[in-house]
């Protein structure tokens, strides 16, 4: 499985490790409801199909990265940098 | 007073040699890692061209200038190595001495990149990895940060606590290279 790092181009995914689905990247607000935390922290999709997780290319150039990949078909279909999709 | 002997990483185990490979270590230079502040790559690039003649690398590359050299290390990351960073760079960048922290070997030989790719799950060819790269990849299950000025000659920095890993695991890969060459294809 190859990961299309956009710094270091493609690599192998034992280069990457995986942290589970980018809703991680939205954080609730401080003072927000006790719902709201409950979801982030512990509620997740089971998607068959198209999901976006986070990757941390640990053994590269140390980015982390919102990974778009197909739980059906393990086709990986593209990578951003974290840090430019949550400056979104 | 106690006098200390200054002691390299691979102080002892190198060099090994194969046919077609050579593993060595690399003298002793201050490493500098150059981190620069959030939106100040320019202004650091600047700055190291005025200081060192040199510019802050883009990803995977690696530049020499009088002995000098400044290589990527990773996202937004560079090390300048054979020099103390210009006063002028810690304006802009986090600035931190690494020289004690890395096991710097060299590789080199015909049989380098057979070597290599027994243990680096990345492309080492000519065309995929051009004189004057750097790569941050694996070394087996190590972490490295890979230079290859040009040649066949290959750089392979690790935690300098695995130093004797790292030897270990391309003394092997060299002795198995080597090995099969004797047999013929
Ligand atoms: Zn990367």
């Amino acid at each position: 499985m190859l990961i299309p790092c956009p710094v270091c181009g493609p690599r192998d995914s034992r280069e990457f490790t995986c942290k589970g689905h980018a809703v991680t990247l939205a954080r609730p607000q401080a003072d927000a409801p006790p719902e709201a935390w409950d979801a982030y922290l512990h509620l997740r999709d089971n998607p068959a199909g198209p999901t976006r997780e986070l990757w941390h290319h640990n053994a590269g150039c140390t980015a982390w990265l919102v990974v778009e990949r197909n739980t059906v078909t393990h086709a990986v279909t593209g990578a951003r940098l974290a840090g430019e999709v949550a400056a979104r | 007073m106690a006098e200390l002997i200054a002691k390299s990483p691979a102080h002892g185990l190198v060099p090994v040699e194969t046919a077609g490979a050579r593993l060595t270590e690399a003298p002793l230079a201050p490493i500098w890692s150059i981190a620069p502040l959030r939106g100040k790559t320019e202004a650091v690039s600047d700055a190291l061209e005025q200081g060192h003649g040199l510019p802050f690398p883009a990803p995977g590359t690696l530049h020499a200038f009088q002995g000098v050299r400044i290589a990527w290390s990773g996202l937004d990351q560079a090390f300048l190595m054979g020099a103390s960073p210009a006063p002028e760079l810690s304006r802009d960048a986090a600035l931190s001495d690494q020289s004690d922290g890395w096991a710097h070997m060299i590789l080199e030989g015909s049989a380098a990149r057979a070597v290599l790719a027994r243990l680096v799950p990345i492309d080492l060819a000519p065309a995929a990895c051009p004189p004057g790269s750097a790569r941050r990849t694996l070394l087996g299950h190590m972490h490295t940060l890979i230079l290859h000025p040009g040649g066949d000659r290959f750089e392979l920095l690790v935690f300098r606590s695995m130093a004797e890993t790292a030897v270990h695991e391309v003394a092997r890969a060299m002795t198995a290279v080597a090995a099969r060459a004797a047999i013929g294809d």
